[in-house]
């Protein structure tokens, strides 16, 4: 290999940037976990391993992870079998629909977060849209209480990051052989199962990393958990933030962080393993 | 494909609730911010434009907005300086410990907001800088460096490195090379890594949460601190307000790089 400075002067300053503001705070928080907790005072001096022991030993904290996953579960769940779908139909589409289509289907990635769930809120209030409409339907009596609800929690996050799903199996149905496709309608085969036995194999890898950003962005989501959830359903980001900034209990928080980071790579890499084996000549 | 099929009525029927269900919850915030009630009614008898002349006097939630905007230009401006060297060096050239490098600076995009957030909140507390706008601006250029990183990397790998040393041997020294030659030709890929870094920024909230004080509080966290207190018209009016300006960005990124390029960091 040639011995050549220049690419690495030319990549130092993003890389000081990520090793200053990325790496060191990341191992700062590592440390910070393994601080006592001084109550008053926040964070005291040594160490100690009673966060990870109280997250390990507590129902309460065992609660907040298990929700936590089953959130994501059922996000990930949700987004694979409408993001797949809808990718199908966007690359059937002629070039003009499906113009106006991605702009409706990528479109409220760019939309704050915050705007997309107010708009849950104002749809699943006891005085929201869909309880009025149902009660003026005479459908229902008295409102159906939707927010502060696990499925409302599911459904709002559902929306805010199926687009991710669609845009990653969309760029693995780009690569599709269309030759494929023929061949299987040519020798009769009807379009479900074109779509089953001819599309979908090829697109794992696609469905692959759409559920592995989908799991972990749900996983970590906190702004939408925490208004359409509230203080009833906790998830641990927004308990993690209530450990911050209102118990003042870093260390804890610190350790719940940890642990985070930790079951999201665990079940990332297991998940991205389990498919690679599974499937092993899509990916060859 | 050679000639799309005619969906199935079916398909054609899922395609249309997909849509349904994506626009919904905008469409209520707009419809929303147009009654003349105080409180979040719908359906409302009488409409108005109560709600946007409210904006005018919401002067916090201005002060942010403009907190907002300078934070995600200056964010995506500093990212898109140390991303494009960096790409170019990415791209154009073989090294060891290149693929680690990549690794680095993408690896925001592995990292949870909320965890990266009290990283940073310790990190600042410690060398005394919580609560600074050059901390809030650096965190946002670390999330936001990885999306002009992509397209920076996507926009150089496609152009032959010929033209730059044919460049060379008739004698342009390398910064003439650089500025004529190499920079004109990536950038298409800088601009949209620019505005997608612009538009990340100035939707974050999470951490901005954590790393912003009262004087640099940012639009998402002053409308977040709002709506766990009351949700209010105002709020449906600010929304629609940002929906329109998104809107315009997207349907120009849309119309000059393909939405879906520039979301999947892919080149033209």
């Amino acid at each position: 290999m040639i011995r050549n400075p220049l690419p690495w002067w030319l990549a130092s300053p993003a890389a000081l940037l990520m090793l200053a503001f990325l790496a060191l705070p990341m191992v700062m928080l590592l440390g910070l976990s393994l601080n006592p907790f001084v109550p008053g005072a926040g964070v005291g001096e040594g160490f100690t391993l009673s966060h990870y022991a109280d997250l390990a030993t507590d129902d309460y904290f065992h609660t907040i992870f298990g929700r936590t996953l089953a959130l994501s579960f059922w996000v990930t769940l949700g987004c694979l079998l409408i993001g797949v779908p809808e990718a199908w139909v966007l690359s059937r589409l002629s070039p003009r629909w499906r113009a106006v289509s991605m702009v409706i289907v990528l479109g409220p990635l760019l939309i704050s977060v915050i705007v997309r769930t107010l708009g849950w809120a104002i749809l699943l209030g006891s005085e929201g849209v869909i309880n009025r409409s149902l009660m003026a339907l005479g459908w229902i009596d008295a409102p159906i209480r939707m927010m502060y609800t696990f499925s409302a929690m599911t459904v709002a996050l559902v929306h805010v990051l199926v687009p991710f799903m669609v845009l990653a199996v969309w760029a693995s149905l780009q690569r599709l052989d269309p030759a494929t496709l023929q061949a299987a309608a040519s020798l009769g085969a009807p379009p479900t199962t074109v779509f089953r036995r001819v599309v979908l194999p090829q697109v794992v890898p696609g469905m692959l990393s759409g559920v592995l950003i989908v799991f972990a962005m749900a996983a970590s989501a906190f702004a939408t958990p925490a208004i359409i959830g509230g203080r009833r359903l906790k998830v641990v980001p927004t308990t993690i933030y209530d450990e911050f900034l209102g118990n003042l209990n870093w260390p804890l928080g610190a350790a719940l962080a940890a642990v985070l980071l930790v079951i999201v790579l665990v079940v990332t890499l297991g998940t991205n393993r389990w498919v690679e084996r599974r499937w092993r000549r899509v990916f060859e | 494909m050679s000639s799309p099929a005619r969906l199935s009525w079916p398909l054609r029927l899922f395609h249309s609730l997909f849509a349904v269900f994506m626009l919904a919850p905008l469409l209520m915030v707009v419809l929303v911010s147009l009654t003349d009630k105080g409180y979040i009614a719908l359906p409302f008898s009488g409409a108005s434009w109560r709600w946007y002349a409210a904006i005018a006097d919401a002067h916090d939630f201005i002060t942010a907005f403009i907190n907002s905007l300078w934070l995600a230009a200056a964010a995506a401006t500093i990212s898109a300086l140390l991303a494009v060297p960096a790409g170019l060096a990415i791209a154009w050239h073989r090294f060891a410990g290149r693929d680690a490098l990549l690794g680095l600076l993408l690896s925001p995009l592995m990292v949870p907001h909320i965890v990266l957030a009290i990283a940073l909140l310790k990190f600042f507390t410690l060398i005394g800088a919580s609560s600074t706008w050059w901390g809030l601006t650096l965190s946002h250029t670390v999330i936001v460096l990885p999306y002009v990183l992509r397209l920076v990397v996507a926009a150089a790998t496609g152009h032959e490195r010929s033209i730059s040393q044919a460049a060379q041997s008739l004698g342009a020294p390398p910064w003439v090379v650089f500025w004529r030659i190499e920079l004109p030709l990536i950038l298409p890929g800088v601009t949209g890594g620019w505005i997608i870094a612009f538009i990340n920024s100035f939707d974050e909230v999470t951490m901005s949460l954590f790393v912003a004080s009262a004087s640099t509080a940012t639009l998402p966290v002053k409308m977040y601190n709002h709506i766990a207190h009351t949700i209010d018209p105002l709020l449906a009016s600010i929304s629609t307000v940002l929906i329109v300006l998104t809107l315009v960005l997207m349907l120009a990124l849309d119309r000059f790089f393909g939405l879906d390029r520039v979301l999947s960091g892919r080149s033209n």
